[in-house]
This record gives C-alpha cells, sequence and structure tokens, in this order.
C-alpha cells in the first residue's frame, strides 16, 4: 500500500505513483475504528440486533464472493445457493454426527465447498458465457436434490442442529455474530488481498480484456477455478454460520434460488467489480428489506426492477457512478500517478488501466 | 407402469420439452443472449389463457391462437423497448436483466394469481387415450403435443432455410456488424425473434396447462429442462433440441421406473451431466459458438 516512489523527471514536473491517498490513510483509520466497535458490538448491542447483523454480514460475504467472479474473473453464477446448502449440511454432518463444536465445524465446511467446487468448476467451465451460468444452476439443483433424498437429514423437511441449540443463546448469538463478522472481513481481506497480488492483475486483465489477457500470458481456466473454488468455499461458510443461527437447516431454504437473487441484486445495485459496491449494495438492500419485505411479493419486484434499471443505465452500480465522477476509491487497488506539488490538490491521474469504467 | 409404458411416456415428454427448447435456443442463436427468464416465460402464457379463457368463455384450445398472438406482440416489445440495449453489451449483463425479469414476472403472477395452481379444463380430451394393450395407453394430450414438436420444428427449419427473413435471422446470428451494413435492423430482427421464440413457447405451456396444472414457481425447473434439452441436443439444432429433449424425458421417465418418482428429476440431471463431461458440444451441433 506505501509504495510511494519518486521517479525521474518529465519535462518539469515532477510526479510520484502510489496506491493510496492521504483521504485512504483516514478511511483506513476510520475503518479499524468501525472494525472494534462491530467486533465488540454484541457486549451492548442486544440480541435483535445482534442478530440482524449476521444477516447483514453474511450478505455481504456471499456478495463480496461472487463479486470476485464476477467482478473480476468474469464468471457469472447463478448457483451460489448449492454450496451454501452444502456449507449447512456439512455443519450438520461434523456438529451433529461427528460432535465436532460447530464453531470449529464452520471451517470443516469451508473445505467441503472447495471440494465439491473443484468437480463442478470442470463441468460448468465447458460451457460459454451465459449458459455457464444455468450450467451452475442445474449443479445447485443436483445438490439439493441429493440432499432432500437423504433419509438422515430428514429429507423435504429438514433437520434441526441439535449441537446448535445446546449451545445456549449467550453463547450462540455472539458467536455466529463474530464468524458472520469474521466471514465479512475474510470475503473482503480476500478479494483486496488477491487483487493486490499477481493473481490480482491477470483477475483484472480478464475483467478487462479476457482476449488480451491470455495473450499476455494468462492463464485463464487456472485463474477462474482459483476464484470459484475460493467463492465455493466461502458460499459454504455462510452457509454454515447461517446453519447455526437458524438452528434448522432445510433444502428448500437452503438450497433456495433466492440467495442467488440477493446475492445478485445486491452486488448489480451496489455496483460489480469493486470492493465497495457490495457494501453499498449490501446497505441499501436492508434498508429496503427492513421498510418493504411486508409487501412480499412487491419487495422482488422492486429489486428485480432495480436490478435491471442499474444494469441498462449503469452498468457499474452506484459506486461505478461515483468512482466516474470522483475517481475515489476506499479500497485502493490501482497505481495512481500524481505530480509533485499538485498532490494537495488531489488531482490524479488513473495510471493503470484499471478504471472503474472498464 | 412397467418399462416400455415408461419409455414412451419419456420420449413423449421430450417433445414437450424440445417445445420448449427451441424458443431458448432460437433466442441463443440470433443474439447470444441467455434468457433466464424463458421459463417464467413459458408460465405467463398459461395465466394470459386461463384470463382470454375465463374472458371468451370458450374451449381452452382455442385460446392457443389468440394467446400466441398476444405472446409474440409481448416478445417483441420486451425485446425493442428493453432487451436489444444489453445484446451488445456481452452475455453477463444479458443473464443479470432476463434474471430480473424472471423475478420481476414470477411475483407479479404471484400477486396476481397466488401461488394456487391452476388449471384449463377442455373436457374429457384431457383423458382419452388410444389403448395399445392392457399394459400400454398413450395419452392424445401428449401425443398431440409431440406431434406439435415435429410440426414446429419443421416449420422453424423452412422459415429459417426458405424465407427472407429466415435468411437475415442467419445472417445476424453469424455477424451482426456484416449484416447490419447489408441493410438488415438487427434491432428488428432480434424483436422477430424473441417474439417467435415466445409464439412457440406458449404451444408448449398452454397444452401443458390443459394437460396437468401450473403454478408461478414453476419456471426455474422449466428453464432448467430446456437448457439441458439444448445442450444434450447441441447448439443451433432444432432436431437436435428435440433429441435432447427426448434423452431427457426418458432419463426421467426410466428414472421414476427403476428408483421410485422421487429421484426422476434427479436421474434427468445426472444423465445431463454425464453428458456435459463426456460430449459437451451435444450430439447434433451445428454451430460452434465464441
Amino acid at each position: 500500500m506505501n509504495t510511494t516512489t519518486t521517479a525521474a523527471p518529465m519535462g518539469d514536473k515532477k510526479f510520484s505513483v502510489s496506491v493510496a491517498s492521504r483521504t485512504n490513510y483516514m478511511v483506513l483509520g476510520f475503518g479499524i475504528l468501525v472494525l472494534i466497535v462491530l467486533a465488540v458490538f454484541p457486549v451492548f448491542g442486544g440480541t435483535p440486533w445482534t442478530r440482524r447483523l449476521v444477516d447483514f454480514f453474511t450478505l455481504l460475504a456471499l456478495a463480496q464472493f461472487w463479486n470476485l467472479m464476477l467482478g473480476y474473473a468474469g464468471l457469472i453464477s447463478v448457483g451460489q445457493q448449492g454450496y451454501i446448502g452444502i456449507g449447512s449440511y456439512t455443519l450438520w454432518l461434523f456438529a451433529d454426527v461427528l460432535h465436532i463444536n460447530p464453531f470449529i465445524g464452520v471451517i470443516f465446511a469451508a473445505i467441503g465447498g472447495a471440494i465439491i467446487a473443484l468437480p463442478s468448476a470442470a463441468l460448468v467451465f465447458k460451457l460459454k458465457g451465459g449458459y455457464l451460468a444455468i450450467g451452475t444452476w442445474v449443479i445447485a439443483e443436483v445438490l439439493r436434490l441429493i440432499v432432500a433424498n437423504i433419509k438422515r437429514t430428514g429429507g423435504g423437511s429438514g433437520i434441526t442442529i441439535q449441537a446448535a441449540t445446546k449451545l445456549g443463546t449467550e453463547v450462540r448469538v455472539p458467536g455466529t455474530y463474530w464468524w458472520g463478522l469474521g466471514v465479512a472481513v475474510i470475503a473482503i481481506g480476500v478479494t483486496y488481498f488477491l487483487l493486490r497480488s499477481r493473481t490480482g492483475l491477470a483477475l483484472e486483465a480478464i475483467r478487462d480484456n479476457d482476449l488480451a489477457a491470455e495473450s499476455s500470458g494468462v492463464n485463464l481456466w487456472r485463474t477462474k477455478l482459483y476464484t470459484y473454488i475460493i467463492a465455493g468455499a466461502g458460499c459454504a461458510m455462510v452457509g454454515a454460520i447461517v446453519a447455526i443461527h437458524l438452528l434448522r437447516v432445510q433444502p428448500a431454504a437452503a438450497f433456495s434460488i433466492n440467495w442467488t437473487a440477493y446475492i445478485l441484486f445486491i452486488t448489480v445495485i451496489g455496483g460489480v467489480g469493486t470492493i465497495e459496491g457490495p457494501v453499498i449494495g449490501t446497505v441499501i438492500y436492508f434498508v429496503l428489506r427492513e421498510t418493504t419485505s411486508k409487501y412480499g411479493e412487491w419487495y422482488f419486484i422492486v429489486l428485480g426492477l432495480l436490478a435491471i434499471v442499474v444494469t441498462v443505465w449503469s452498468p457499474r452500480g452506484l459506486y461505478g457512478y461515483v468512482v466516474r465522477k470522483t475517481n475515489f476509491f476506499l479500497f485502493p487497488l490501482q497505481r495512481k500517478l500524481y505530480y509533485e506539488g499538485e498532490r494537495k490538490k488531489r488531482k490524479s491521474v488513473a495510471a493503470e488501466s484499471g478504471e472503474a469504467a472498464g | 407402469m412397467d418399462w416400455l409404458n415408461a419409455a414412451t411416456q419419456g420420449i413423449l415428454l421430450g417433445g414437450l420439452y424440445a417445445l420448449f427448447a427451441v424458443g431458448l435456443s432460437l433466442v441463443f442463436g440470433t443474439m447470444r443472449l441467455t434468457n433466464l427468464a424463458h421459463g417464467d416465460l413459458t408460465i405467463l402464457p398459461a395465466y394470459v389463457a386461463l384470463m382470454v379463457v375465463n374472458a371468451l368463455r370458450f374451449n381452452p384450445f382455442y385460446s392457443i391462437p389468440i394467446t400466441m398472438v398476444i405472446m409474440f406482440v409481448f416478445g417483441y416489445l420486451l425485446q425493442r423497448g428493453l432487451l436489444n440495449a444489453i445484446v451488445k453489451t456481452g452475455d453477463v449483463n444479458g443473464v443479470i436483466v432476463t434474471f430480473g425479469i424472471s423475478i420481476v414476472l414470477q411475483n407479479a403472477l404471484l400477486l396476481g394469481f397466488t401461488a394456487n395452481s391452476q388449471g384449463l379444463d377442455a373436457g374429457t380430451v384431457e383423458n382419452l387415450s388410444i389403448k395399445i394393450n392392457d399394459r400400454l395407453a398413450v395419452g392424445w394430450l401428449p401425443l398431440i403435443i409431440f406431434l406439435m414438436s415435429l410440426v414446429v420444428i419443421t416449420v422453424l427449419q423452412i422459415f429459417m432455410g426458405r424465407t427472407k427473413m429466415g435468411r437475415a435471422f442467419r445472417a445476424v446470428s453469424d455477424d451482426q456488424e456484416a449484416a447490419r451494413l447489408m441493410g438488415i435492423n438487427n434491432k428488428h430482427i432480434w424483436a422477430v425473434a424473441m417474439g417467435v421464440a415466445l409464439l412457440i413457447v406458449t404451444i408448449g405451456g398452454v397444452m401443458m396447462a390443459i394437460r396437468t396444472t401450473f403454478d408461478p414457481l414453476l419456471g426455474s425447473q422449466r428453464l432448467i429442462y430446456a437448457f439441458e434439452a439444448v445442450v444434450i441436443g447441441g447448439m443451433g439444432s432444432a432436431w437436435g433440441t428435440l433429441l435432447g429433449g427426448i434423452i431427457l424425458g426418458l432419463a426421467q421417465t426410466l428414472g421414476a421406473q427403476a428408483f421410485g418418482s422421487a429421484w426422476s428429476i434427479l436421474v434427468g440431471h445426472v444423465v445431463f451431466v454425464v453428458i456435459l463431461a463426456l460430449r459437451p458440444q451435444g450430439f447434433l451441433a451445428k454451430t460452434v459458438t465464441s
């Protein structure tokens, strides 16, 4: 992050290249403060709000993983509910059959998700573009139907996670809260550091132009595979946390396409291809949910129309609109060019091609 | 149900899946748009027909041509008013927007008609069947649906191969820019393609509504079956979608016969997955998609 280098003067102007601006450091400080407050929130926040925030964090994490696949590797999946369901049921397996602490079971759920993602990727990657999306949906349906036909897990009516009920509210609610916060931080952190790495450059290159990226030596297939597996593991982790949170898993709910609907709306409305987009999207989604979800179908109709309108008129979402106007990123990924002496005026030029407009 | 009977039902079911799949394939073929709302657009005509029947009080079969016209106009306007704007921006936007349409349609139908199952009553035809022997009977309706799929595919082939409009379809599919330079109005062609796709889907959707009941939540299943039929059969091949539909239908009915009805749909998916793994281009692939 702190890579300010002074280069040779060009003409009579000196310039430097850096990733973060002064504002970014202020935002970072503020962010750490918010994180500390959020970390101790269950102590004073009360159960209803703590539970609500679990929903918030898990959705944010799901959206962030989906954004990593779509925004950076160009992979569009409408089957992430398959991994959420697998995570929930893996948690049940480890908690109630193998008698491992449910909070540790979350880690095994992530591994389970990654294991399922590997052969699934080999299959769906044979399909191109939009057909790949339906392929991921088929995989999710296959997983749902298999689980719904297993008698041990109660078939279609689902099963209660006994180990989670035994935990007691005073342990379970803060525990799921911290896991929820943890998975959201992991999702943002993994995305950020992945994008700052070599793989990240490859991902951004694929996002901007996959053909050009491939001819520059990026292994398209392998890079896409990595993001798909990370997203699968992450979604399974969320599924496990949700299972502890709700105490019960049911195939129809755990493998519901509504998960994809939420993830898609959050990411698309907030802004695909930026880390900030899903954060903003999740906030908007929550405001909508708290105010209009009692209207049932209307709530989904509004979400659907919003996603359509945003995609047609502002394909990079609300945050993309902000970036286009200000070129400001909360999570700076691109190296920016600053002319000496002008830095205070915050005049910066995008030095890399990773502009939000893509 | 014994094996021969299950196989017969499976083949006939394949005709229905082909009717759904042809529309999906046509839209993908002409404009590379993956229509995730396709399943819900097979349910919508059933509700349109229901309203037509309720308003005019006649046999549901007569409502089919009226519904076809309504759906054609709906498809044309949907394409021109909205989808044309995203066709050129890549397949990701297409998936997002059509997924949004799917959610909007489904919930609008839930709002208007509730989640309760509805039916179209065509009288005794629904249960008439040709009895071949004690163990094998072929229902008239499934047979008519299957024959309709043959008629639709034949007509579509003639339309694509012999007419001026069909030539324009193929030209737009091969090279959008070149077609435009030759004086073809791409936006009009895409809109007609969407209209024709929904017109075909209406035949299957309303026939199916007469045969069994329907509700707003069936869309996603139908989308997946149509998609599987397209992929099994091979992209861009109309007869391929029929073959794909038959293979899928057979897998489901024979799967039910072998393992019980709870496994029927899963066996269908598994057969699809195996074919995708071993022969990803499908059986009768014509075009190589980029």
